[in-house]
């Protein structure tokens, strides 16, 4: 009987540093982990805790994981802290990922803030892989400051793909940065797309969700066209240890990306 | 479902002979405290407290435990699983019907899409003989239709004076009474009559009841009631509702490390949903951060999305959480306040 709190001891192939405060880790569990976009891993750190995060890498590179992480806890700080060929534990993926196959022939409008980027990431890859079957994927993307943007490096390349636009902004501009300044809701005033044909997926800090949801349904995204990535302090990922719910679901189960139209009514949504 | 009769003068006999099967837990009195009840090992069969009410903790701390190691961890061999109790093969004996329904919910939580192998690991060694029961004024399982089982026991006691009506529940209760045939006799047509007479008794003694029908649409509509600020105005938050409930599973798994920096173990521990740092993510932000919100969650855990999940709702009537209320808060006066919508402040 396979015990599904054990965790797997995964090797650390290599530690990146993305910004000031969010590190990502490489890393080549021993057996690939296939998962879904959106679907998250409980990482465990020897010694200090487990800790759910959601793999910014290529679903379709499940044989190196990428998991990016902002400094922000007790386990993540130990996570901070790791360097190459350290061994740390994974167990999952849990939840259900993003609904990816509704998104076939439709507008994706995809908005990030911060680390909430890096699940998003893999989204994007997954969309990417075969960004032809997509209307078109539009990034919109807002970070503190110009040194906390992540995976800045890719920018470009993100921008060549075609059916892809990709935008960026800083709340607040520092050196020679010469981007956007304001917030990412910025982004969102005059966009040009078939609300008709279009979802929304969002990722970020809790109050960044908040206002590009209502931003999203004053333009007229419809509470169903909406999916965000609700995080709690999942300790199980099974939907047992009831520290992720809102209202009927247990996030870490049924999520943790929701459609805005099952959870809009409880008021905990936003916390 | 076959029934046989165990005389009172042969049930210390009973008893004993269980201890053949594994350890029995059955419920005692506390010295101490006349009148307080506590599951635990038995070394006689006299201990039993055949007449007890609700125990302090219900008989979950034998299957979801407490706190216990899941893991011990070391820095060269990793993660090695420790399963407490693994082995142990285990009677509980005595439980009331509430109980037994509260177990059945937890077997249902504990293998819903993921099996907990902790939790099962210990059930599949488990006995349940049931104990018929009289209610006092905080009981309401019979509003909660949690007052009879018909299933979740291997064996069910019923007090009909003299003796005990036995019901089997299966096939391992059937074995558990074949070894022991000797100490059984066949049902009488004047035991069934005593039977139905306890029934009537029992059922005529209920002092608390709840109206339960519609309870989940009505909740739903009362949401954003001004009934929870006031409640959470009340509710300190303890959580001892929580940890003397028989269905409240909810836990939090940490790490803990030995001072030779190096090892270590993973912990399981029992949590509530009504302390304050349940809902606390890293970063600092509180996602139920006052007590109005974590006292109506977990109202609305037990009465309305456990209704949404699993089609029934997960309290059983046992009348625990308002005995051990500091502040003095009933369940049964609060629901009834929400369909009344006439909550005031005390």
């Amino acid at each position: 009987m396979e015990n599904i709190y054990q965790p797997l001891e995964t090797e650390v192939l290599d530690v990146i540093t993305e910004t000031p405060t969010i590190k990502t880790l490489v890393l080549k569990p021993p057996r690939p982990i296939p998962f879904r976009a959106g679907q998250f891993m409980q990482l465990t750190v020897f010694g200090v805790g487990e800790a759910p995060f959601t793999p910014s890498s290529s679903p379709f590179h499940p044989e190196t994981m990428e998991i990016t992480i902002l400094k922000a806890g007790r386990v993540t700080a130990a996570v901070h802290q790791l360097k190459p060929g350290d061994r740390i534990g994974l167990r999952g993926p849990f939840g259900k990922g993003y609904p990816i196959e509704k998104f076939a022939g439709k507008e994706i409008l995809v908005v990030g803030g911060g680390v909430g980027l890096a699940p998003l990431r893999a989204l994007l890859y997954a969309l990417f892989h075969e960004a032809e079957k997509y209307q078109r994927i539009s990034i919109k993307y807002g970070a503190r400051n110009p040194a906390e943007l992540s995976f800045r490096r890719q920018y470009a390349a993100w921008q060549k793909i075609p059916n892809v636009d990709f935008e960026y902004t800083v709340d607040r501009a520092e050196g020679d940065y010469r981007g956007k300044i304001g917030l990412v809701t910025n982004l969102l005033d005059n966009l040009d797309l078939n609300l008709n044909n279009a979802y929304a997926v969002s990722c970020g800090p809790e109050v960044m969700l908040k206002f590009v949801t209502l931003k999203l349904l004053s333009i007229g995204f419809k509470p169903e066209q909406i999916y965000l990535s609700m995080n709690r302090n999942m300790s199980c990922g099974m939907g047992i240890c009831g520290r992720c719910n809102i209202g009927p679901y247990y996030l870490c189960k049924d999520g943790p990306d929701m459609n805005f139209a099952d959870i809009q009514k409880y008021p905990d949504v936003f916390g | 479902m076959k029934v046989v009769k165990l005389p009172k003068s042969k049930v210390e006999e009973f008893l004993s002979s269980l201890q053949d099967f594994g350890e029995v837990i059955i419920p005692k009195e506390k010295t101490e405290h006349p009148g307080v009840y506590y599951f635990d090992v038995m070394e006689n069969p006299s201990e039993m407290a055949w007449e007890y009410l609700r125990t302090i903790i219900p008989p979950k701390k034998y299957l979801h435990k407490p706190r216990e190691v899941i893991f011990k961890f070391h820095k060269e061999q990793g993660y090695q699983e420790v399963i407490e109790d693994k082995e142990t093969k285990r009677i509980l004996f005595g439980l009331h019907p509430c109980d037994i329904h509260g177990i059945k919910i937890l077997d249902v939580v504990f293998n819903r899409d993921y099996m907990d192998p902790y939790y099962y690991a210990r059930r599949k060694n488990t006995v349940i003989i049931g104990l018929s029961c009289l209610p006092d004024e905080k009981c309401f399982c019979k509003s909660m239709n949690t007052d009879y089982v018909e299933d979740g026991f291997d064996l069910f006691l019923s007090d009909i004076g003299e003796d005990f009506l036995v019901a089997v529940g299966t096939s391992l209760g059937d074995d558990l009474v074949a070894e022991r045939a000797h100490l059984f006799s066949e049902v009488e047509e004047e035991d069934r009559r005593k039977y139905l007479a306890f029934r009537k008794k029992r059922n005529e003694s209920f002092r608390l009841e709840l109206d339960i029908s519609d309870l989940p649409y009505i909740l739903d509509l009362e949401q954003k009631s001004p009934i929870w600020d006031e409640l959470g105005k009340r509710c300190l938050t303890c959580g001892s509702c929580s940890m003397v409930c028989p269905t409240c599973y909810c836990f939090n798994v940490y790490d803990t490390l030995n001072l030779d920096a190096k090892s270590g173990q993973r912990i399981k521990q029992w949590d509530a949903c009504l302390f304050k740092d349940y809902a606390l993510v890293a970063g600092g932000h509180n996602f139920r951060e006052n007590r109005a919100e974590r006292v109506k969650n977990r109202y609305y855990h037990k009465q309305f999305r456990m209704v949404e999940q699993y089609g029934k709702p997960s309290c059983v009537g046992c009348g625990r959480c308002i005995d051990a209320c500091p502040a003095g808060i009933d369940v049964v006066e609060v629901l009834t306040k929400v369909r009344e919508g006439s909550y005031v402040t005390h």
